[in-house]
């Protein structure tokens, strides 16, 4: 398998008038081809930013600051604006959370999805680019007939499905899916976790999977990096971290939620809130919040490390026995 | 693309809408007549406005079977001349609205979709022309202009277009922020394209609605400047009718036929633009939705 994405020590600031956030803080990870990572962690953990500035879609008061993202061995970050444009879509697409506002009420949906086909590959016929169209509507679930439907005449699910469809329509090589299911119903949920899952096997395309729900990363990716206050914490595989998560954030994290095959307990919550990421806290980011915490969590920064075969996490109480 | 009909049921059309509320339908009633008799009326009943009588016992003569709303001070037909006088009342306030509403949507489409200088120029230049007090204004310009069919468009035109602008403006700043137009923009579509494409689609209906209710006061003002003796003299409109019968003293000498056709002619006309009008914005303007 090859490297398809390399990130490496990415750093972003936002300006504010209050100062700089820094939401982003050297983080790095690789995705292979035909892989799914899943990006987890709570709002404001720099997840959206982290992911975001891989086709450059940030906020114009978005700064970078230091990193590169090499994609396909090629770094992003030195391309002009015109050219990541040949790359947004094509190369690179995007599923964004609430379907509803991310299509035009006025137009049909079949004159949206038709947009980056025919944006990208000029050189296509009208009846070719409207005959994939329609395959992509059958392959998303939708009746190749609702092509001259408008938006509103679907279901929020349809409509995510849609979404799908435009985003496969280049035949990219990496999704970016930023909370794909968050505002659905947990039916719904399913179905489209499972549209992916399938279409992601069957075309191999890598993914990022962003969402503040571990059981929907659990469910539908390779791996997990699991963020904290603009800092990557843990990494691994999805079976590494859910059975031995090394992080005491990703241990937190995984109490918070309830588990129904284990014994029945209380869901333990997280006490406290996020860092202000304009003056991030010395030290560990996460140490104020954290029961195991000792002296050296406040002064100096852990560093990732080894804690198993593939599985990486920053802490300095890594190693100790846990009580 | 072979789509096949939906099933969903479709809203039905627009003016299907409009019909089904009362005041709407009067609207359509009202404009309905006043189309009608405005087109057929003087093909049928032509006017002559060079027929002027050479005996003083023709002028400003009441209703007869001769002439049915009596004569007017040259001793014309004033039946036939408020027929013709429909045309260009109606004309004028088409062709003043089209420039209005061309202006006023793209500076508001403009000022809505670029923050920063651009935006803030536009919507100083708006509220200027917003809260110049109109009629001196228009009275000033037609002065300076002199007296036309295609001035007194102009002079509409160019000074009625804010509100709409101000209209468009405010529902672009919430289109700007959706989604979609963000998707779009990653694709690197050009501002323009947006602008035409995508924005300009969703506030039609605004648009639409809004011009309705343009025209109304665009034929107001038509009348308005007329009546002062700014118009174009030459023409005969409801305003011009209303300022000669004035000037020859049609209401000192009782000629009530000779005042009332054009004015009632304006107010039904009016009337019928603003129900219309009023019924649309309230099925098209998201503000006015009661649900």
């Amino acid at each position: 398998m090859s490297t398809l994405l390399d990130i490496q020590d990415l750093a972003i600031n936002f300006k504010t008038r209050s100062g700089d956030v820094h939401a982003v803080d050297g983080v790095s990870f690789q995705l292979e081809a035909g892989k799914v990572l899943g990006i987890a962690g709570e709002s404001g953990c720099g997840k959206t930013t982290t992911a975001l500035s891989i086709p450059r879609l940030l906020p114009s008061n978005a700064r970078l600051v230091r990193g590169h993202i090499l994609f396909d061995g090629v770094d992003l970050m030195q391309f002009s604006e015109g050219e990541i444009e040949k790359i947004r879509w094509k190369q690179i697409s995007m599923v964004f959370q609430g379907a509803m506002n991310a299509l035009n009420p006025v137009k049909t949906i079949g004159a949206q999805i038709i947009e980056p086909i025919v944006w990208h590959e000029p050189a296509i016929a009208r009846g070719d680019a409207n005959q994939r169209v329609l395959e992509l509507l059958e392959r998303v679930g939708i009746p190749a007939a609702r092509a001259r439907s408008y938006p509103h005449e679907f279901s929020g699910g349809m409509r995510q499905r849609v979404m799908i469809a435009m985003a496969l329509a280049c035949r990219p090589k990496l999704i970016i899916s930023d909370e794909p299911v968050t505002a659905l119903d947990v039916m719904i949920q399913a179905q489209i976790l499972n549209l992916l899952k399938d279409l992601q096997k069957q075309m191999n395309l890598a993914m990022i999977f962003i969402s503040h729900d571990l059981s929907v990363i659990a469910e539908s990716c390779d791996e997990i990096a699991i963020m904290y206050a603009g800092k990557l914490v843990e990494r691994g595989s999805i079976r590494k971290v859910f059975s031995q998560p090394a992080h005491p954030y990703t241990q937190a994290l995984i109490r918070s939620f309830p588990n129904i095959y284990g014994k029945q307990e209380l869901i333990h919550g997280i006490p406290g809130y996020p860092p202000n990421l304009i003056h991030p806290p010395t030290g560990c980011r996460f140490h104020e919040r954290c029961d195991r915490c000792i002296d050296i969590c406040a002064q100096s920064e852990p560093v990732l490390r080894e804690v198993g075969e593939g599985q990486i996490a920053a802490c300095h109480r890594i190693g100790e026995t846990l009580p | 693309m072979n789509a096949t009909a939906v099933p969903a049921s479709r809203p039905p059309n627009l003016w299907v809408q409009v019909w089904e509320i009362p005041l709407g339908r009067a609207g359509i009633i009202l404009l309905g007549i006043v189309l009608v008799l405005s087109l057929v009326g003087p093909v049928v009943f032509p006017f002559n406005p060079k027929d002027i009588t050479s005996t003083a016992a023709d002028i400003l003569q009441p209703p007869s079977s001769m002439h049915w709303l009596g004569t007017d001070e040259l001793g014309r037909d004033v039946f036939r001349e408020t027929l013709v006088g429909a045309r260009l009342s109606l004309l004028v306030g088409l062709l003043a609205t089209a420039i209005s509403i061309t202006l006023g949507s793209i500076i508001g489409l403009l000022a809505g979709y670029y923050r920063g200088a651009v935006g803030i120029t536009l919507m100083r230049v708006t509220d200027f022309f917003l809260v110049l007090p109109l009629l001196p204004l228009i009275i000033i310009l037609a002065a300076i202009f002199g007296q036309s069919f295609s001035i007194t468009i102009m002079v509409i035109g160019l000074t009625s277009w804010p509100s709409t602008a101000r209209i468009v403006r405010s529902q672009v700043i919430s289109l700007r922020e959706r989604q979609f137009i963000e998707r779009i923009r990653s694709l690197g579509a050009t501002d323009l394209r947006v602008i035409a494409v995508h924005i300009l689609p969703n506030v039609l209906p605004l648009i639409y609605a809004n011009t309705v209710l343009v025209i109304a006061g665009s034929i107001l003002s038509e009348a308005t400047l007329a009546f002062l003796g700014l118009g174009d003299p030459v023409r005969v409109s409801w305003g011009t009718m209303l300022h000669f019968g004035f000037v020859a003293g049609a209401a000192g000498r009782g000629a009530w036929w000779y005042l009332l056709p054009p004015g009632l002619g304006i107010v039904l006309v009016v009337l019928g633009f603003t129900l219309a009008g009023h019924t649309l914005d309230q099925l098209l303007n998201p503000r006015l939705r009661e649900f």
